[in-house]
């Protein structure tokens, strides 16, 4: 008579036991989204975090979403200490951010102004802080002459820039050369309008 | 004329080199490494290295000790810290009109995001997810850990 009783017992402890691991195993978790503050000294703009049917949007400096469970956003700030605690190693492996020079020309030449020359010295030494650098450089012309002829300048304004980093010690390998003839102008003009701000090369580095 | 030429064909020489590089399924380079850090492409663990291309569809995993940095085509930047999966799930980019997609996932570990021209050009171009939440990017940076409890 007692028997059945005590593995009755027996049982419903093990289905406790059961739901308790169940409990334990459901993941707790510790999950942490942060917007920061922008650097290249625009507006921080924002990010939105969504777990099941909750939402929320962080679009000041240092706020903060918490996950402890999927289906709840809690909503909060963090220091400046806290990031560098839970985020250190992530940010100290951030590749250097892409910069970009512009060099301006001669009209109808590929001779830099003399006010762009130096910045060319300043654009190699840059290039030396990249680990595997990417560099585009991309050629433009202003609107005097034909399209083709603009489209033959602009790519004879990069190759010339291509040249002069291969000369200062640059792995041609790493440079990629583009010409968009008159068809980027940086100050849009009609046609045939001489402009020295369209004359130039852009130097991209990643 | 000859010497008008050959700044132009030196020029075109190095398009034709370098377009085999630019294929479509390129998505960014590896620029920081350090400790262990490697990236799975189908079904393959290959080493990363400083230089090293990622794909869509890559996994990117870092040791205890690991962490990486990678520059994607679009200037966006993505680095994790240790002990981190991180799944490339889809990069798209159009170099002349910024269009394009970037998904990615952390499964676990930490993650900081610097969004790019894709992200600029339109705002619901780059998203990250993680297992318990998906986050929309407008032109930001951020930093995402996520794990469970005892991690």
């Amino acid at each position: 008579m007692t028997r059945p009783v005590s593995l009755r017992r027996i049982t419903g402890g093990a289905s406790l036991g059961l739901l308790l691991l169940a409990g334990c195993a459901k993941p707790a978790r510790n999950d942490l989204y942060v917007l920061l503050p922008s650097q290249d000294g625009h507006a921080s703009g924002a990010l939105t975090v969504e777990s099941g049917s909750k939402q929320t949007t962080l679009d000041q400096p240092y706020e903060a979403a918490r996950v402890k469970e999927p289906g709840n956003v809690e909503p909060g700030t963090v220091t400046l200490e806290q990031v560098q605690q839970a985020f250190g190693p992530a940010l100290a492996a951030q590749p250097p951010r892409p910069v970009s020079f512009t060099l301006y020309f001669l009209e109808n030449r590929d001779e830099l102004t003399p006010e762009s020359r130096p910045i060319l010295t300043q654009i190699v030494a840059e290039i030396s802080r990249y680990p595997a650098p990417e560099i585009v450089v991309i050629g433009h012309t202003d609107r005097v002459g034909t399209l083709a002829r603009n489209d033959a300048l602009s790519l004879q304004r990069a190759g010339r820039m291509r040249d002069e980093l291969v000369k200062a010690g640059v792995d041609p390998a790493r440079i990629r050369v583009e010409g968009r003839g008159e068809r980027e102008p940086l100050v849009p003009t009609a046609d045939e309008v001489a402009e020295p701000r369209n004359r130039r090369v852009e130097i991209n580095i990643r | 004329m000859r010497v008008a030429l050959l700044p132009l064909a030196a020029a075109m020489l190095v398009l034709a080199g370098l377009a085999p590089a630019a294929r479509a399924e390129e998505a960014g380079h590896v620029k920081v490494v350090k400790g262990t850090v490697q990236i799975e492409r189908s079904g393959q663990k290959l080493p990363a290295t400083v230089g090293a291309a990622v794909q869509s569809g890559d996994v990117v995993t870092t040791g205890a000790d690991g962490s990486v940095g990678i520059t994607f085509l679009d200037n966006s930047l993505l680095s994790a810290g240790p002990n981190s999966v991180l799944v490339i799930d889809r990069f798209a980019f159009d170099t002349t009109t910024h269009q394009g997609a970037f998904e990615s996932s952390l499964q676990k570990g930490t993650l900081a995001v610097v969004s790019g021209k894709l992200s600029k050009a339109s705002p619901d171009a780059m998203k990250v997810k993680t297992p318990a939440a998906v986050l929309g990017v407008r032109g930001t940076e951020f930093l995402v850990r996520t794990g469970d409890g005892k991690e």
